[in-house]
């Protein structure tokens, strides 16, 4: 089956885990920017978490299906409707031939992810199905395009999230070069509350402060050295940048510290204007963090519940016939 | 009081990182050094390594810290690190020459001039140099498959521009700090436009989507510029006309 797009937002990626094993080519990983969001959606729809999905920053679009086609939304939620009927976020659906499947604009977070059965088939480069949008591999999603999918999934399901939409504390560990950055300097770097700033796409988020920036000692005579997503990487004005999945892979602005993995979707969630906090953890918190994040992500398919039809639980509630034929006597 | 830093030095980087780096400059033999040691490393073939590279410098190994602690992997290393004397390591082999027409100067490269001007060269002079100059891939990367190459004459230890080129074409061959860069994609650059090829770093569209590994070595040989849309109009592999020869170990 197909999924049509009659209508897209401007930065709209197919995305899975993205590809390992090329950084000594100059490229970097890809992959989604919430990568929880993958897991959700492949356990809402029953299937492997590699497959890959639409990533939609900020703007969903409009789609119809050429066959019935099960999907599921993750991620930061989004107003979403099928034929004009609000649909539950962090579920799996049903959509039938001609019907329209809309999603707006998002309501709380960054990235919201469209999942297919079967995962969305598009061609696999180096081993991902993953767009790298400045490594010019694949393209943005654009009105017209058609996201063929190749399996059937489970609908009718919903998953409990977590709120991961609006910034908060990011744990990190010290890097090689953190110890370029004087204790004071580092005290304040945890001491402050940083807002997000309006610069943000794939490779990085920008992220703003009151006060002076935080510089490192020899801020400009540094040798080029590897980078790695989820660096916090100060420029020369000191203002720090998250790196995300499209980064480049080494650079000569240092870095002060660097967000974990398990924190990555927190970080790529967080909305323009909304707070974060860093806090320093030590490499032995850091691995017993990382496995409970991995030990949570073996569990997510037990936590699937079905979508219940409770009245409590359809927030769409009004938008149902519910009086169907009641209003005139000829229906 | 400045702190003495003893090489090689082994850093941790971020949560699954390990970082060797041989000095604080690129020098010849530490860039040696760090190919050789990530070969090495490569050789031993560790569970839970994931992807290693070389930098100018260093050697990035990174690893799932869950399957392979950090103190384990930083021993395992040691051991490998205290074998030799690693800033006298061979090149590592299957290395080739790879040979790039290029167009100096004219409104292609317009950036020839002050470059030959901050050398203290003539033009002429510059292109000669830089033609006859047989530089090595020192690393590959900032963009996909694109190499940083040197050492170049201490008379090109020139400095970057203050100001950004707003952007320069794939194919650019750029100067600064007696290092080129050929740009994989058009890109903004504080580095001397000095030639132009049409050869791709990064194709795709091919099998072998990458030119080049770290290691082998390039040459810039100078043509005009009717040359180079000859071979922009017949070639069409991504190679600019390069030719390529095996380096013999």
């Amino acid at each position: 089956m197909t999924l049509a797009v009659h209508r897209i937002g401007p930065a709209c990626t197919i995305q899975d885990q993205g590809r390992t094993g090329y950084l000594d080519q100059g490229l970097s990983r890809s992959g989604a920017a919430d990568a929880l969001a993958l897991y959700e959606g492949a356990a809402l729809l029953g299937q492997s978490p590699t497959c890959a999905a639409l990533e939609m920053a900020g703007m969903g679009g409009e789609f119809e299906a050429t066959a019935p086609t099960a999907f599921a939304l993750t991620g930061a939620p989004m107003q979403a409707s099928v034929d004009g009927s609000p649909i539950a976020w962090d579920a799996s659906h049903l959509l039938e031939p001609g019907q329209r499947l809309v999603i707006g604009s998002v309501l709380q977070g960054s990235y919201g992810y469209l999942h297919l059965g079967g995962g969305i088939d598009a061609e696999v480069f180096l081993g991902s199905r993953s767009t790298h949008l400045t490594a010019r591999i694949g393209q943005a999603v654009q009105a017209g395009d058609l996201l063929p999918a190749t399996g059937t999934g489970r609908t009718g399901m919903k998953l409990r999230t977590d709120d991961r939409f609006s910034g908060g504390v990011l744990r990190v560990v010290a890097s090689f070069q953190t110890s370029l950055f004087d204790d004071e300097t580092l005290a304040r770097f945890t001491q402050t509350d940083f807002r997000r700033g309006a610069r943000a796409n794939r490779m990085g988020m920008q992220l703003d402060s009151e006060g002076e920036g935080f510089a490192a000692k020899g801020q400009l005579n540094i040798l080029s050295e590897v980078i790695t997503p989820g660096d916090i990487q100060m420029t020369g004005s000191g203002n720090p940048f998250i790196l995300l999945p499209e980064c480049q892979t080494t650079g000569g602005y240092p870095r002060i510290a660097t967000v974990l993995p398990c924190d990555m979707p927190r970080a790529a969630q967080t909305p323009a204007g909304a707070q974060v906090r860093f806090q320093f953890v030590t490499l032995e918190q850091a691995v017993a963090l990382q496995s409970a994040y991995a030990a949570d992500l073996a569990r997510l398919p037990g936590h699937v519940e079905p979508l219940v039809r409770d009245p409590h639980d359809i927030p769409d509630l009004l938008s149902y016939q519910l009086i169907s034929g009641m209003i005139s006597a000829t229906d | 009081m400045k702190q003495v830093i003893k090489f090689p030095l082994m850093r941790s980087v971020g949560f699954d990182g390990l970082l060797v780096t041989f000095a604080d400059t690129m020098t010849e033999s530490s860039n040696r050094a760090a190919l050789a040691l990530r070969s090495a490393v490569e050789h031993l073939d560790l569970d839970g390594v994931i992807e290693t590279s070389a930098s100018l410098a260093s050697t990035y190994i990174r690893f799932d810290p869950r399957q392979l602690p950090h103190s384990r992997i930083k021993g395992q290393v040691q051991q490998v690190l205290d074998q030799r004397n690693w800033y006298d390591a061979p090149l590592p082999s299957g290395r080739r020459l790879i040979q790039v027409p290029t167009v100096y100067g004219t409104d292609l490269a317009p950036q020839l001039d002050e470059a030959a001007a901050a050398a203290g060269l003539s033009t002429d002079e510059a292109i000669e140099r830089l033609g006859q100059s047989r530089v090595r891939v020192l690393t590959i990367g900032f963009a996909p498959g694109q190499p940083y190459l040197g050492p170049l004459g201490p008379e090109f230890n020139i400095p970057r521009l203050k100001e950004l080129t707003p952007i320069v074409p794939e194919g650019a061959l750029v100067l600064a700090i007696s290092q080129f860069v050929l740009f994989s994609g058009p890109t903004p650059t504080g580095w001397r436009h000095v030639g132009q090829t049409a050869f791709r770093c990064f194709r795709p569209e091919m099998t072998q989507s990458f030119a080049l590994n770290p290691g082998d070595e390039m040459q810039f040989v100078p043509i005009s510029r009717d040359d180079l849309e000859d071979i922009r109009a017949t070639c069409t592999d991504g190679s600019g006309g390069a030719t390529c020869t095996e380096i013999p170990s």
